[in-house]
């Protein structure tokens, strides 16, 4: 047992570090820092960038282009990505997609799709979620019809993230109704340019665009575009959320929220005094911290096993989904709480680089406050999305603890 | 003791049921909250044919001579529907601190407009480095020949960008930090000197910082005694905050109505997911959530009206640090159990959850109260 970093992982966390500090666009820092909009731009470019020197996909086989790394590589890697203020990547494509074209597409799927999303040619969307099935996935409706070589898909898909900015929608579709639901579902790949594809904004509690509804209205989808066996979809499916689910833990953004939030509350003032120093509060910060210190060793630990052993992710991973997700929204509503009356102003037009505010208002109103009650608002979804707290614990008590 | 609202009382809350089912629907409630008003004008003189703005005046005045709970019954609708009129800035806390504190003279000519609906009002009584404190003012007011001249800023005036007139308070002695010396001035919005600074709220409403560069007002202009004004914006922020109290009710036993029936009906897994014992577990949790903060609200509203200071204060801020926390916990389960749907603008969910989330940041957030609370511990 030891919980310090080895030499040479303090050497490779130099190396990323260094990376970073050159590397990384000075104006897409300073929005992430910021809390301001970023745009699909904005990851492309740092995709190509992390490309360019070989770290396109930390997490995937060198036989794929990714870097090989080990878990606790990939998780140093995640901590300084956070910390300095890179995007994260677009984990539909890297984190979510590709581990299933690696396991279970054909070899001519694996070798067209992979190169193009770590080069950052393509933009991967979700289509997982419909109106009437969340939680319930299984039950699901989109149907896809085969017509001898394509299939013709029908159908709704709700709450996908950054569909707008989408080149191909990996997707859950039926294309059989006997048995169990879970066995007439199919994985396709589809074209978002493909006609009869809709795509209508949701708006968000917080006012923000990121998420859709699309609707599939007779689009016409090459056959060679189904992943693995029609009708095993499902088993794909459960793989995938797995990863989506331990990519959920989020240690490194937490990390570098809670550095965030240690700054405002000692740049907040309360009872004449920076509010870092009110007891209160300032157990507020410890009680979080100490979530998030048990909840690295954990990942660590569970990522650590699962690689030493060659097995895939199991159950495990949603205590990782439960924990991580809850410490994001308290460090949120944490952040936005120091502001305290600063939390009320909505100022939209805040969120972009160029706002200047008023000089006699920017003496008292932070450049940090913008965004925070918008993203206390926002996290609300992350015990919603990927599988809700509640699934996760019917996961935990079925199939960990055999109830 | 009496637990019942007295008829005159019930009738009115179903007056201002119909008035929200009828003229204050989610969609109407959204547009009112984009327009550059962000209320509705229509529905401040309906409140004012109703009687709502001269509820809490003396007869004398116009009023109706109505107390704290009265107000109450007003806010808790003001919560179910979510209704973005200035009715606490400008009834509950400046007509409020008028009443309690003002000359005759100014009585006279300020409540009658107010309950006409014809003058609104803001309290500007918090400062950037004060935070919750009301105490702390750096704003200054400097006594000369023909009245006072104010200068300083204060920082997220509630309703200022339809205020006719701004409270101020303003230090008149001592220094910074100081209980005494604290005076309150009648500050017209289109004084020289005075710059708003108007944004939107997280919650619909409107707010504005405001600065005040050697703005000049007559000796009448001051209420009260100079000096001693924090005790009556003192008083005026706890009938606030009983009244915010109040609004949270209302919102969190919307907000158990609509989880309740979200419950019933959406299905997944071959039943409504009201069937899964852990959900029912949390929405009777819930429930009993909104009954106790019902409690505080009444505690809160019937100690708003008394005169002891330390009995308001430990009254009012034991409710507002509850209900704080009642709020948090009953508006992010009901979005939690709404599940995406709860996220979305497009539902009144996710309107209910930002606006008690506001509500716990106006007037001073659960900590501050609990600490206020617990300060005063017997």
């Amino acid at each position: 047992m030891d919980l310090k970093y080895t030499p040479e992982e303090e050497a490779f966390r130099a190396e990323v570090r260094a990376f970073f500090e050159a590397e990384l666009p000075a104006d897409i820092r300073s929005r992430m820092r910021l809390g301001k909009r970023i745009r699909k731009d904005d990851l492309v470019r740092w995709q190509r960038i992390l490309h360019g020197h070989g770290w396109g996909a930390v997490m995937w086989p060198t036989r794929f282009g990714g870097t090989g790394w080990n878990v606790i590589q990939q998780h140093i890697f995640e901590e300084e990505r956070a910390d300095i203020g890179a995007p994260p990547q677009n984990a539909f494509s890297l984190k979510m997609l590709a581990p299933v074209l690696m396991t279970f597409a054909n070899s001519a799927q694996a070798e067209y799709f992979l190169p193009r999303i770590i080069a950052g040619e393509d933009w991967w969307c979700q289509g997982y979620s419909e109106p009437g099935s969340g939680s319930d996935l299984a039950s699901l409706r989109t149907s896809a019809v085969r017509h001898g070589d394509h299939y013709l898909v029908n159908g709704q898909k709700t709450w996908n993230t950054w569909g707008q900015y989408a080149d191909w929608i990996f997707c859950l579709v039926r294309t059989g109704t006997e048995g169990r639901p879970q066995q007439g579902i199919s994985f396709l790949l589809i074209d978002m340019k493909s006609p009869g594809i809709t795509l209508k904004p949701i708006t968000m509690l917080d006012g923000e665009h990121e998420i859709n509804e699309i609707w599939f209205d007779n689009v016409r989808v090459p056959a060679q575009n189904l992943v693995g066996d029609e009708n095993k979809g499902w088993t794909y499916a459960k793989f995938l959320l797995t990863h989506e689910r331990t990519n959920n833990a989020g240690i490194g953004s937490c990390k570098r929220a809670l550095k965030n939030l240690k700054q405002i509350a000692a740049a907040q003032v309360s009872h004449g005094r920076p509010l870092i120093e009110d007891s209160r509060f300032r157990d507020r910060i410890a009680q979080v911290e100490l979530e998030l210190m048990a909840l690295e060793i954990t990942n660590l630990r569970v990522l650590s096993a699962t690689a030493s052993e060659s097995r895939a992710l199991g159950p495990e991973v949603s205590m990782l989904k439960i924990k991580g997700s809850e410490i994001q929204q308290t460090l949120a509503e944490l952040q936005m709480l120091a502001l305290g009356p600063d939390a009320l102003p909505y100022l939209r037009e805040a969120l972009e680089m160029d706002w200047v505010a008023d000089p006699w208002f920017a003496e008292h109103y932070r450049p940090y406050a913008p965004p925070l009650s918008g993203q206390y608002f926002n996290l609300r979804k992350t015990t919603i999305y990927a599988g809700s707290t509640e699934i996760q614990k019917n996961i935990i008590s079925q199939m960990i603890l055999g109830l | 003791m009496d637990f019942n609202y007295s008829n005159e009382q019930l009738a009115l809350q179903e007056t201002l049921q119909r008035f929200i089912g009828r003229d204050y629907g989610f969609e109407r409630r959204r547009e009112f909250a984009r327009s550059p008003l962000g209320f509705s004008a229509e529905a401040w003189a309906r409140y004012a044919d109703l009687g709502l703005l001269s509820l809490p005046f003396p007869e004398e005045f116009g009023g109706l001579g109505g107390n704290a709970v009265d107000i109450m019954l007003v806010m808790e609708q003001v919560g179910r529907g979510l209704l973005l009129e200035p009715y606490l800035s400008t009834i509950v806390m400046c007509g409020g601190l008028i009443r309690d504190a003002a000359s005759e003279p100014l009585k006279r000519s300020v409540l009658p407009r107010i309950g006409a609906g014809e003058l609104k009002l803001a309290l500007a009584c918090y400062e950037a480095a004060g935070r919750y404190e009301l105490s702390r003012v750096a704003c200054t007011a400097v006594h000369g020949a023909e009245g006072w001249r104010i200068s300083g800023r204060k920082t997220v005036v509630l309703d200022a960008s339809s205020a006719d007139y701004f409270l101020v308070s303003a230090r008149t002695g001592g220094d910074s930090a100081d209980g005494h010396g604290i005076s309150l001035f009648l500050v017209g919005r289109e004084a020289a000197g005075a710059t708003t600074f108007a944004y939107p709220t997280q919650s619909g409403g409107r707010a504005a910082d405001l600065r005040l560069d050697d703005v000049a007002v007559d000796a009448s202009a001051l209420i009260g005694a100079p000096g001693e004004g924090l005790a009556v914006v003192e008083r005026a922020v706890d009938r606030g905050i009983a009244a915010l109290c109040a609004e949270a009710v209302g919102i969190i036993v919307a907000l158990n109505e609509a989880t309740l029936n979200y419950l019933k009906t959406r299905k997944q897994f071959g039943a409504p997911i009201g069937k899964f014992q852990a959900l029912q577990h949390r929405m009777a949790d819930m429930f009993i959530a909104a009954e106790q903060a019902r409690s505080m609200a009444v505690i809160a509203a019937v100690y708003a009206d008394s005169d002891d200071a330390a009995e308001r204060r430990r009254g009012v801020s034991g409710a507002k640090a509850y209900i704080g926390q009642a709020a948090r916990f009953v508006g992010q389960q009901a979005v939690q159990m709404h599940g995406a749907m709860g996220v979305v603008d497009d539902l009144i969910v996710s309107h209910y959850f930002k606006r008690l989330t506001m509500i716990d940041l106006s007037l001073g957030d659960a900590d501050f109260h609990l600490a206020r609370f617990s300060d005063m511990l017997a």
